[in-house]
């Protein structure tokens, strides 16, 4: 085994190292976070005012569909994808990824996958312009061309994302140091484990949904086709099959980082840790049986209208758990409010938010008012952005001095987490309101009467757009020239990861260390 | 679980760059292909990709044999490949349930007695096979999407032993016990056993592909095709993925059979890279008494 890291560029591409694989992740993740940032503010830099100012209705799809997509798959995945590579290793004692090759082929299909989908935008006929769940018709029959590259951009990320899972299930049912029972291992483990679990079922199945789009655009059978016996409604079912779970695939390891964080910040062990591991796994297990509620006005029949609906609230009852975890964790703690702490805490409450509008969709007559309107993209981006996004902030946070060795400027950490967190409420709550009130997403126009909410949202989207760049100045000075960090770094935070020097060394754990 | 500190940790590798430029070649000009070009781009990366991945695969056995893989990698090869074969189920699953749709949901609305069949699809009874689409019921001879002229279930058969996908059934069946068998005879060190059990399965292997490929011939003569709605659609698309996954297991098996004859690969205690095809095998034979129970028998 070397003992440092190769030099020059070969380094990336050749490398078999958990840490080295975890930052290219990371960095690329970041890259598609603000290329994905930059397409959403064409859409509020369009939706400032009503009336059709700065784009074609044509290009603003295409704008929706591509920061969906980028989002998702490009930014929100990967950035778990990378921590789970950095971290995962360290906090289990083992000396890498099962499998260190695998791991890199799972990054490097990454760019290719995401250059040929951005691609599509200078094709002819333009990019894909109908809405990131690519709904048929509008995929198939009605599709620019470059719905063929789209397609084919999905199935090889989507083998990185088996490849990946494979890879990390390996690492935690195999490589964990001697004495690190499964439930002694941190949460984060935890919920990447039941995230693995998860991507091998579902991506295949999104596999199959863009196959059957392929095999119809391109050889005339009749998955979505009525005229032939087929249906647009199987689409949606065998999306969502997939697309349920992919939603938790984006909020479980979330869960798992701010487990890791509040208790070092409120200086008390986490409360109730295993039933946080139950949890977690029960709402693994609800994600398969309630993706209908994203279908509730496709003419469902009132027993799977109800059913859905009685499934999706049942959710609220693990997740409420977690979040009384939480609180409870907090509860006469000795807190103090670093960065992460401070996006931790946002994260609690603002995704509990979230997941009450979550609940208010899913009553299923409701939903008939508030479906594809802005209430719905309120809804998810309350559970995305503070949830995932702010997650990973908060994770990077917490961990960026173990992986370089330097303490981050704090003054500047917290003036993003402010910048950021004030952006993302003025973005996103009024479009609670706009919702309710009837205006429909993914349009580029829209009556006067919601104009003045559009442009506090526009204002608050550039806010926040302003704040990333803050935390990728902050990262960068960090990197370069921080001040250094203890090995702790934090008072007497738990995990192996903070028994190795400060920056990890390239090889962590050559022989396993001893578990207490 | 265990840390015997002796897990290998492979140096640097090119493989997995150029594993992705390959497969980036294949997909980005199969898609080309597709949207009308040629098939140029998407050959040279299919035989990068493949290559790629030959040498991929030997130099992991390579590893194995200089005694790199302690009983630790073994287990991660082992985890690895059974969560692969599950990730395969669920594929498979996909295709399934669409089949399951159509026939349960999608066909009985649209033939049902509802406004969607009165002013849609006027005329459209569901019978399956369907051999009549929705579309030839409302709209006669100006119809796109029309059905097929045969199909190949149970009823059709003049005899189960006249019947194809029961001697398919059969060979298939039967490769799983043969290759049970090689696993058996090299287990208690008998290479020969092994060597003919398994030449036996990869031999049975080629008899269903060419019986299969008899069949789709006899189906395309007789005019049921692809795209003959959703009896053809359902019919190709899942014995079509089927007879690739097939393939790719009999050539598995076939590696693993010319190792052990000509290398001399594989011990009673050394035989992951068989024991891993054959599991493979198993997984298609039990997604063939899948499609033979749902494709054919209650086709």
């Amino acid at each position: 085994m070397a003992h440092g890291p190769a030099k020059g560029f070969s380094r990336w591409l050749y490398t078999t190292n958990h840490k080295d694989i975890g930052s290219m992740y990371l960095w690329f993740s970041f890259a598609m976070f603000l290329l994905g940032g930059v397409f959403a503010l064409v859409i509020r830099a369009e939706l400032f005012e009503p009336g059709l100012q700065i784009v074609e209705p044509g290009f603003f799809n295409q704008m929706t569909t591509m920061h969906g997509l980028v989002m998702v798959f490009g930014a929100v995945m990967p950035a778990f994808v990378g921590l789970a590579n950095w971290m995962i290793p360290m906090m289990l004692g083992a000396p890498d990824m099962a499998l260190p090759r695998m791991n890199n082929w799972s990054f490097w299909i990454l760019p290719f996958a995401f250059a040929m989908m951005v691609s599509t935008l200078f094709m002819e006929g333009g990019g894909p312009n109908f809405g990131w769940t690519f709904y048929a018709p509008l995929s198939t029959t009605y599709a620019p061309p470059s719905v063929t590259f789209f397609i084919f951009a999905v199935h090889i990320m989507g083998a990185s994302s088996i490849m990946g899972s494979i890879n990390i299930i390996a690492t935690i049912l195999n490589m964990r140091a001697p004495g690190m029972t499964l439930m002694k291992m941190p949460l984060f483990v935890w919920t990447w484990l039941i995230t693995a679990y998860l991507l091998i079922a579902v991506m295949p199945v999104l596999a199959g949904v863009v196959t059957m789009m392929l095999m119809d655009i391109h050889f005339g059978t009749s998955f979505f086709d009525a005229a032939g016996g087929g249906d647009p409604v199987l689409f949606q079912h065998v999306f969502w099959f997939f697309g349920h779970p992919e939603v938790y695939i984006m909020i479980l390891p979330a869960f798992g980082i701010v487990s890791a964080i509040i208790p070092t910040f409120a200086r008390k062990p986490l409360f109730g840790y295993s039933s946080m591991v139950y949890a977690t796994a029960s709402i693994a297990f609800l994600s398969f049986i309630v993706w209908a509620h994203h279908m509730f006005t496709v003419g469902l029949p009132i027993a799977g209208e109800l059913f859905f609906m009685y499934a999706t609230m049942l959710i609220a009852v693990p997740t409420g758990v977690k979040v009384f975890n939480w609180v409870t964790t907090m509860f006469r703690g000795s807190m103090t409010f670093e960065t992460p702490m401070l996006f931790s805490i946002a994260f609690v409450i603002l995704f509990t938010i979230g997941g009450f509008s979550g609940l208010m969709l899913a009553i299923a007559p409701a939903d008939f008012q508030y479906h594809d309107t802005y209430f719905v993209v309120a809804h998810f981006h309350y559970v995305l952005v503070p949830g995932a996004i702010f997650s990973i902030t908060a994770g990077v946070y917490y961990w960026l001095p173990k992986w370089c060795g330097n303490m981050y400027n704090e003054t500047m950490g917290k003036v993003q987490f402010w910048l950021a967190f004030i952006g993302l409420n003025v973005t996103f709550f009024p479009m609670h309101f706009v919702g309710l009130a009837g205006m429909q997403r993914r349009v580029p126009d829209y009556n006067q009467f919601f104009a003045d909410f559009n442009m506090i949202s526009s204002m608050g989207a550039f806010l926040f757009g302003a704040a990333q760049l803050m935390l990728l100045y902050n990262v960068i000075s960090t990197i370069m020239s921080g001040k250094k960090a203890t090995d702790e770094v934090w008072e007497d935070p738990e995990g192996l990861e903070w028994t190795v020097p400060s920056p990890a060394p390239y090889h962590t754990f050559s022989t396993p260390p001893p578990i207490k | 679980m265990s840390g015997e500190g002796t897990y290998y940790v492979p140096e640097q590798s090119k493989l997995p760059i150029f594993a992705s430029i390959g497969l980036f070649i294949t997909v980005y000009g199969a898609a080309g292909w597709l949207n009308g070009g040629t098939p140029t781009l998407f050959t040279v990366g299919f035989i990068m990709f493949a290559m790629v991945l030959w040498s991929w695969f030997s130099i992991v056995i390579k590893e194995n044999l200089a005694g790199l893989n302690d009983a630790q990698l073994k287990r991660s090869y082992v985890w690895a490949m059974g969560w692969f074969i599950f990730s395969e189920v669920m594929f498979f699953a996909a295709f399934f349930g669409a089949l399951y749709y159509m026939r349960n949901i999608s066909l009985p609305e649209l033939g049902g007695d509802n406004t969607t069949n009165e002013i849609l699809w006027s005329g459209f009874k569901e019978v399956w096979p369907l051999m009549v689409t929705p579309d030839m019921a409302a709209n006669g001879t100006s119809a796109t999407v029309v059905g097929p002229d045969i199909n190949m279930s149970v009823t059709t058969a003049d005899s189960i032993f006249t019947w194809l996908p029961f001697w398919n059934t059969a060979v298939l069946l039967t490769s799983s016990f043969t290759v049970h068998f090689a696993h058996t005879a090299l287990k208690n060190n008998n290479k020969k056993g092994f060597n003919l059990w398994l030449g036996i399965t990869v031999a049975l292997g080629i008899i269903f592909l060419f019986l299969q490929a008899a069949e789709y011939i006899h189906a395309y003569a007789e005019n049921l095709k692809i795209h003959h709605g959703a009896y053809g659609t359902t019919f190709f698309m899942l014995t079509g993925f089927h007879g690739l996954h097939v393939t790719m297991g009999t050539f598995m098996l076939l590696v693993m059979w010319l190792r052990s004859v000509l290398k001399g690969h594989f011990s009673h205690e050394d035989c992951f890279g068989f024991e891993a095809a054959s599991w493979y095998w198993h997984f298609v034979d039990v997604v063939w008494v899948g499609l033979f129970i749902f494709v054919y028998i209650l086709g």
